[in-house]
């Protein structure tokens, strides 16, 4: 995308969002472990699962596609 | 619909949030120092690669509205509703790539009244580029007021700060970087929307243990009625909830609505053009059908999970009570169901995203179909490039403005939100027909096509007024009086296709053409179509286009 404009791939910034919010997340949902919100299935922890996830896509979407190795 | 506020939000949804607004603004301000030139500002250079066009094209569409509006769709309707995303988008997309792309991109287009420019001449462009400018910009006015609404509702936000921060957040980094800002966000939104979304499905089908499970409590919630089968209600308009006989479905959506919509709306036909080159133009859409397959999951499957599982009965738009929830707050309830903090926070950023990021979409078309469109043939012929780009910041600025206006406008009378949306309808499916004769029928003339577009679309009017002032005519433009809203605006839109065909057939036949060499690079048979190449089977656009058409005919038969 960036080969006239050398712009940072859009790529790199989904990356840093997702693991920004992972990272949220996942410390909220460990927080939260040993008392959970009142919401349905709350026993599965989703929090800790779904921000571990976001963070590892994110972290990999950083690293893949960081500006110095896209140029 | 209740007063008080469905969510609340803890400090850390309110962190996600915040750090949302931060990071679009912040890459507008990044994007501002490369959108210099038109190219650049109208359509992000030029220079998008496939899956960045194709995710772009598609978030365009995938709107909070449209989420919120189509999971209440499936609350009311069940899977009745998933047609708008499999026979309603995906032989269209896939139309679009491989058939129709390649005249726009070899064209070199800015525009779909750009290309009707070059093909019809000013009368049928400046007619679809006033109606489209007007109405996009509207839309996002109505659009606008219905999301602060929303907001208002489910998290007690005010209306005003609603409007206000979205705008100017909107305002500031379309205004900085054009459409590359648009772009950018848009793929942001789309990331958003599948992590804040697919939980609801994952978690709601683990509570009913499964897709069958679902289906047994909705039976035993609501007997009698099918809310899980495709198509096999559809032999006739009284067997199924929304009054649809399949021919509806099949030539009205399939063939009509979504083939003007996905093929010659500009907001969505904008991001295409965006690609760095023809294989990539062609893919961009053939890659957004696959995931607009998928999108029914997070949208559709939680408004049949909320009939299998909400213990409450949901009701239509302006008959809930003080305590009562109306369809379209399915998404929002079952939300606030399954998320906790930080999921929730998510889930809201997802919807604001959308939400902006429809917003955004709205006025960079606008901007571009302005300052090429009316602008510059109409008004300031010969002016520099910096020139053009500065109209088109500041028509960002303006088209806001006005769709705040628009906002408040709504705000005032309600009913002006469904005028507005059904004053659009009335472009697109004439427009569809315009401009596919015009692509495959060089017999087609300037008189014919500007013809055919203003009578089609008087006639769609025409049609909406009649069955507005004397009901009864229902019966004979839907073919049915059991149907409904939805049901009249296929039919709506199929009839005046077909007089919009009609007409332009007949006055071309009656005027003189234009010769071959006027037509090349705009019309099928005079244009030489540039080869994919040599390259592997798995890199060619029509490959993959039978890929997601197998795939699209699997689901009608396991959903049938």
């Amino acid at each position: 995308m960036s080969e006239k404009h050398h712009i940072i791939p859009v790529w790199f910034f989904v990356g840093v969002m997702l693991l920004a919010y992972g990272i949220l997340i996942l410390i909220s949902g460990i927080a939260e472990w040993s008392n959970p919100p009142h919401t349905v299935l709350a026993n599965l922890h989703a929090p800790v699962w779904w921000g571990a996830l976001l963070t590892i896509i994110g972290g990999a979407y950083v690293l893949a596609f960081r500006p110095n190795r896209s140029q | 619909m209740t007063t008080d506020r469905m969510i609340s939000l803890a400090p850390v949804d309110l962190a996600i949030i915040v750090l949302y607004f931060l990071m679009v603004l912040g890459i507008g301000f990044y994007l501002r120092k490369f959108a210099t030139s038109g190219e650049d500002f109208f359509l992000a250079g030029r220079e998008m690669t496939a899956w960045v066009a194709g995710l772009s094209f598609l978030s365009a569409n995938l709107g909070s509205l449209e989420l919120l509006g189509w999971a209440g769709a499936s609350y009311q309707y069940g899977i009745l509703a998933a047609h708008w995303y499999w026979v309603g988008a995906i032989p269209a997309m896939l139309f679009l790539g491989i058939v129709m792309m390649p005249f726009y991109y070899i064209s070199k287009t800015h525009s779909v009244p750009g290309y009707l420019q070059l093909r019809y001449g000013p009368a049928a462009s400046g007619l679809s580029a006033i109606s489209f400018a007007l109405m996009t910009i509207l839309m996002s006015g109505v659009n606008m007021y219905a999301m602060a609404v929303i907001m208002k509702v489910v998290l007690g936000w005010n209306i005003h700060f609603s409007i206000w921060v979205s705008s100017l957040t909107v305002g500031i980094y379309v205004a900085s970087g054009g459409l590359f800002s648009a772009i950018f966000n848009e793929v942001l939104q789309f990331f958003l929307i599948w992590f804040g979304a697919l939980l609801i499905p994952i978690l709601g089908l683990i509570e009913t243990h499964g897709w069958t499970g679902m289906v047994a409590r909705i039976q035993s919630n609501f007997p009698g009625q099918d809310f899980t089968h495709a198509w096999r209600t559809l032999g006739s308009a009284q067997d199924n909830p929304m009054g649809m006989h399949w021919t509806g479905i099949v030539f009205g959506l399939g063939a009509i609505i979504s083939m003007g919509y996905w093929t010659t709306d500009f907001l969505v036909v904008q991001r295409v053009l965006a690609a760095k080159d023809l294989r990539s133009a062609k893919l961009a859409p053939i890659i957004g059908s696959f995931f607009k397959m998928a999108v029914p999951l997070i949208v559709i499957v939680p408004g049949l999970i909320g009939l299998a599982v909400l213990p409450e009965h949901l009701v239509p738009q302006g008959s809930a009570i003080a305590g009562q929830h109306t369809y379209d707050e399915v998404l929002p309830l079952m939300m606030a169901r399954y998320m906790g903090p930080g999921l929730l926070g998510l889930g809201i950023t997802a919807l604001v995203a959308g939400f902006m990021a429809g917003m955004a979409g709205n006025v960079s078309a606008f901007a571009t179909v302005w300052t090429y469109d009316l602008y510059r043939p109409f008004m300031r012929k010969t002016a520099s490039d910096a020139h053009y780009v500065s109209m088109g910041r500041w028509c960002t600025i303006i088209g806001l403005i006005i769709s705040i206006g628009a906002a408040y406008l709504a705000m005032g009378f309600t009913s002006i939100m469904d005028y507005v949306q059904a004053l659009f309808s009335f472009f697109i499916a004439p427009l569809f027909g315009t401009v596919i004769l015009g692509m495959l029928w060089k017999r087609t003339t300037a008189a014919g096509g500007f013809a055919g577009l203003l009578v089609g679309t008087l006639a769609s009017v025409g049609m909406f007024l009649i069955v507005k002032f004397n009901p009864e005519a229902l019966s004979i433009i839907a073919l049915s009086t059991h149907a409904k809203a939805m049901a009249e605006d296929m039919y709506r839109a199929l009839w005046s296709w077909l007089i919009c065909v009609f007409v332009t057939v007949v006055v071309s036949l009656m005027t003189k053409p234009k010769s071959n060499s006027e037509l090349e690079g705009l019309v099928y048979g005079v244009t030489a179509i540039p080869s994919d190449g040599t390259i592997g089977i798995f890199q060619k656009p029509i490959f993959w286009a039978g890929v997601a058409a197998l795939l699209f005919v699997i689901l009608q038969y396991i959903f049938w």
